[in-house]
């Protein structure tokens, strides 16, 4: 039996042994009950109002959507910060090292001297120029009010245009030239806190006397940066303006043309590499004796595989969430054609295809870049691929090794009484210290063993055959496509799909006043088929999601910095 | 001292104009012994570092028998024999947990760089090279300069929870860090300002200006957070205000070459390739004072060197890898252990390859060398070994090996504060706080 307080003390012991000791415990995913409509007036909740730093994508994409794919960004951006098992959490956490400013400032000046170059500089620009040598005020004024504008989601105050106006011209009258003096502007836009992080503001809620919601610009803000990974467009902000956006047909119609904006689809892409850890391709080296096949390619193109998988079944099909774990589409390029061990006829870039039932595989779960993420260099691990399935698709965190423990026995790969993965974790299930964590792990773990390190189908290891056998959570199943269809009926997937999207889109953790609403968006989830598109509409229509609650010293949020599933 | 500003020699001579500039040797420079002075006249600044290897040691192959100086040296620390009497070596000295659950590899090594234990990577203090920098680092380009020479994109130089200073993974991408865009030859002929670089300045003062709009407009976490924004600005306005100086000359500097393009891994070969790159241009940066405080970790805390064809790493080798009978200890983990300190007399011998003063860069510099546990296996916080090397510009003595008989190491994160000469007399928290110098330690 574990002892919590041997290793775990003071540090949430409840939530370590119930994660580690009950298998099944879903205390925190709200139950079907009653009808959305009835507590839609009760889950208004909302946390704090957050300060969030762009993430990259984000960065890129509204320098994209600003100015333009062809405007380079060139500074560097530092690893995220992954709190609670997302990137979009830590944004709200995150702070800014001189390192990361260095960068900003590297990207801004490049930016800004890109946007004023004399190639493209017209196509910026609010007015004609006539004469460069004198300064042209209100042009320059116009040129800082419409980007100032799109670069901090807000129009600018009369003191901050000013500002930048003046800046402007003090750089025109060093440098005697007033697209030279813009460019400054334009870089101290690109590199003021306003641009790089999403300051939230909140506002009495007049629909909700005594409570609180985001004001209109930090709406739209939220809005645009969760259905499209940028800035609010000049539409979004005339109607955050005008406050329209509290009319709940003008913000239904926001919402569609967002959707239906590619950006959408690119946005869905930033959250499943989010949700999936795919920050880590970062890091991730094989070792090319043992693996050959790898290379920077094959890493590429199976983070790239996945991501067209879940677009293509989530958005191209309208499918059913939970069938991403049984699905055999096999979006192939050449390279991975390789490690699949599949023809793919397109030379060159992407195919889609199907994987043969001979393949073993099925699901997101089976293709490489999960495989090959959660393992080690050198060989594969039941015990992480079981712990990232836990905490990827079922949103339950499964705590760390006792510091002192005896792992002899497992590395010996030689040892001929112990030739698979399997044998060697004998020790996992047969000491209790261990067993009662690694039930939680390895029975998932080992069903994907017909996997190796890289992902590489196999039947025997060490010349003996593989037992693929193992169980989720008192279900029984054989290899990857039995633990697919397992994940597939379990009823964790989707809530954790919901929680994670919920993140994700606001920035933090679940507030606990928010757990009905979270129960609503379960429910809206399940009738619409677990249609992804229909769960993030529903969500970026109602008001629960701009809802705020200002106070930041004393707000409760549960489980501030555990995993969902924790704090049951 | 007053402080002596170059800048106001240079008043008018923006514009463009181009002008040599030989700055005289002020007698506000000297000091008694005459011996922190470089041929240039310029005062020599004592710089500080961190060195972290992952994993900790073998006991029995890396402690000495005997304390104090002559000591003969284990096994597994021959590489360093070179630089014996220019280490103070420290065993037996503990992070303390007082009941915080040990999350393997992050609560030793954080709890030994903040004073305060963690069971995570949520420091609750800076970590002493980020104090350090604030002290040393704010007249110099870069604050500090983190690198990560395994491939992996670890820091453990934090200023707050949620805020590391990133390491450099890349040699190449620090050369052009450093020596790329912005560097000024310190021994250039002539010195041109850029006017770019005056409005540029201004551009940023401007920005932090907005300070103390934007602090009423948070909560008290997020105030913390832009406050380490507004720092990174005037750390950058400092950068560009450094440019529109001459730079001071420095004796004996020439440009490091650019490094080829590597394969960035945990393959011990390749690290080891790495990691000589980068401590060759982190002392070149040092050399001309791009920087005064540098973090390296050689490899992650949970170590994840490994060798070619193995299917296993050294961190899970501490674990799994039995005991070879016939020597006593696990063989592999002995391998990574002796190429770790291998590294280690790299990095002193890239430091000491610099001539300075009637020294070398090594002299002007405090390196504390540590790793994140003692004995890998249990993750054993307790006897983390460190190391002390340079002399910090005269300010500290080293030859010698002492033993903590289970001291919070909090003790030496203290001494090397002080001897960096920060006014702290009093640090950590619980059983880790302290106001006991190790007065060995200091000259």
């Amino acid at each position: 039996m574990i002892n919590a307080s041997q290793h775990n003390a003071p540090c949430r012991p409840f939530v370590r042994v119930l994660a580690c000791v009950a298998t099944l415990l879903f205390t925190s995913i709200p139950q079907a009950s009653g009808t959305a409509q009835a507590v839609a007036e009760e889950v208004q909740a909302g946390g704090p109002p957050l300060v969030r730093r762009l993430t990259e994508h984000q960065y890129r994409t509204t320098i994209e959507d600003i100015f333009g794919a062809d405007i380079a960004v060139v500074g560097r951006f530092e690893r995220a910060l992954r709190s609670d098992g997302l990137l979009a959490v830590g944004t709200s956490e995150a702070g800014l090292s001189a390192f990361a400013i260095e960068q900003y400032n590297i990207s801004a000046r490049s930016i800004a001297a890109e946007v004023l170059s004399a190639s493209r500089r017209d196509g910026f620009l609010p007015c004609k120029v006539e004469d460069a040598r004198t300064f042209n005020t209100a042009c320059a004024r116009e040129f800082v009010a419409d980007y100032g504008l799109r670069l901090f989601r807000r129009p600018l105050s009369d003191a901050e245009e000013a500002v930048y106006v003046s800046l402007a011209e003090n750089a025109h009258a060093t440098l005697g030239d007033f697209y030279r003096g813009l460019e400054f502007a334009l870089t101290g836009l690109l590199v003021a806190p306003d641009f790089l992080l999403r300051v939230e503001h909140a506002v009495p809620d007049s629909a909700r006397p005594g409570r609180h919601r985001l004001d209109d610009y930090s709406s739209a803000t939220r809005l645009s940066y969760f259905l499209t990974g940028a800035a609010p467009d000049t539409e979004l902000l005339a109607a955050a303006g005008a406050g329209r956006l509290r009319e709940a047909a003008e913000l239904e119609k926001q919402v569609d043309r967002l959707m239906a904006s590619p950006r959408f689809e690119s946005t869905v892409r930033d959250f499943f590499a989010d949700m999936l850890h795919f920050d880590l391709f970062a890091d991730l080296a094989k070792d090319a004796v043992i693996y050959p096949a790898f290379n920077s390619d094959v890493a590429a193109d199976a983070r790239e595989q996945t991501l067209r998988t879940v677009t293509h079944h989530l958005l191209d099909n309208n499918g059913d969430y939970r069938d991403l774990f049984t699905t055999r589409a096999a979006p192939l390029t050449r390279s991975l054609g390789m490690v699949y061990q599949l023809p793919v006829a397109a030379r060159h870039g992407w195919a889609m295809s199907e994987f043969p039932a001979s393949s073993g595989r099925a699901g997101i779960q089976s293709q490489v870049s999960f495989l090959a993420l959660h393992s080690h260099p050198g060989r594969s691990s039941p015990t992480l691929r079981g712990r990232a399935i836990r905490e990827i698709f079922l949103c339950q965190h499964v705590p760390d090794p006792p510091a002192d423990v005896d792992f002899t026995g497992i590395n010996d790969t030689a040892n001929p009484d112990r030739p698979t993965a399997r044998d060697r974790l004998e020790i996992h299930r047969t000491q209790p210290i261990c067993a009662a964590c690694h039930t939680l792990m390895d029975p998932i773990g080992l069903t994907l063993e017909n996997f190796d390190g890289l992902g590489i189908y196999r039947t025997r290891e060490n010349n003996m055959p593989i037992d693929v056998s193992g169980a989720l959570d008192g279900r029984e199943f054989n290899a990857a496509t039995g633990l697919g269809q397992a994940l597939h009926d379990h009823p964790q997937t989707t809530a954790c799909l919901v929680d994670k999207l919920y993140r994700y889109g606001v920035g933090r953790n679940v507030a606990s006043a928010e757990q009905d609403y979270l129960q609503q968006l379960n429910e809206v989830f399940s009738a619409s088929g677990y249609q992804l598109p229909a769960l993030v509409r529903h969500l970026a229509t109602s008001p629960g999601f701009y809802a705020v609650t200002p106070n930041t010293q004393n707000l409760e949020i549960t489980a501030a910095h555990t995993a969902p599933g924790d704090d049951s | 001292m007053k402080r002596y500003h170059r800048r106001s020699v240079l008043k008018g001579l923006l514009n463009g104009a181009a002008v040599g500039v030989a700055l005289p040797v002020l007698d506000l420079f000297l000091d008694d012994n005459g011996k922190a002075f470089a041929a240039t006249g310029q005062r020599i600044p004592v710089r500080f570092g961190t060195w972290i290897w992952g994993c900790g040691h073998i006991p029995e192959r890396w402690i000495p028998t005997t304390t104090g100086t002559g000591y003969a040296l284990p096994a597994d620390l021959e590489p360093i024999a070179p630089y014996r009497d220019r280490i103070a070596l420290f065993s037996g000295f503990d992070v303390k947990l007082d009941g915080v659950p040990n999350k393997p590899h992050i609560t030793g090594c954080l709890g030994l760089r903040t004073g305060i234990p963690v069971p995570n990577d949520r420091v609750q203090a800076p970590t002493f090279d980020v104090l350090i920098s604030d002290a040393i680092g704010r007249d110099t380009r870069f604050r500090s300069l983190e690198v990560s020479t395994s491939g992996i994109q670890r820091s453990y130089s934090f200023r707050a929870a949620g805020s590391p200073n990133p390491s450099e993974v890349s040699p190449l991408a620090l050369y052009q860090r450093i020596f790329g865009a912005g560097f000024q030859d310190p021994n250039a002929a002539t010195f041109t300002p850029d006017p770019d670089t005056m409005v540029h300045k201004s551009v940023l003062s401007a920005v932090a200006d907005e300070r103390r709009r934007l602090m009423r407009e948070v909560g008290a976490d997020d105030r913390r957070r832009l406050d380490e924004y507004f720092t990174s600005i005037r750390q950058l306005e400092n950068q560009l205000a450094l440019q529109l100086e001459p730079p001071a000359p420095v004796e004996n500097f020439t440009m490091p070459a650019q490094p080829p393009e590597l394969e960035l891994d945990s393959e011990m070969d390749n690290v080891l390739v790495t990691h000589k790159l980068m401590a060759e241009l982190l002392a070149k940066a040092l050399q001309c004072n791009q920087t005064h405080v540098i973090n390296v970790l050689l490899s992650d805390t949970t170590s994840n060197l490994r060798r070619r064809g193995s299917t296993t790493t050294h961190h899970t080798l501490t674990h799994e890898e039995p005991v070879n009978p016939a020597l006593g200890y696990q063989e592999q983990v002995g391998w990574f252990a002796t190429q770790s300190m291998l590294a280690w007399r790299d990095f002193l011998d890239a430091l000491d390859a610099i001539p300075e003063g009637d020294g070398t860069l090594l002299d002007n510099c405090l390196i504390l060398a540590h790793s994140d546990c003692s004995i890998a296996k249990s993750h054993a916080v307790e006897g983390i070994p460190a190391m002390v090397a340079g002399n910090a510009g005269g300010r500290i003595r080293t030859g010698f090996h002492m033993a903590g008989g289970a001291d919070p190491i909090s003790r030496l994160g203290l001494t090397v504060q002080q001897a960096m000469g920060l006014p702290v007399e009093r640090w950590g928290t619980n059983s880790m706080e302290t106001n006991r110098s190790i007065t060995e330690l200091l000259a």
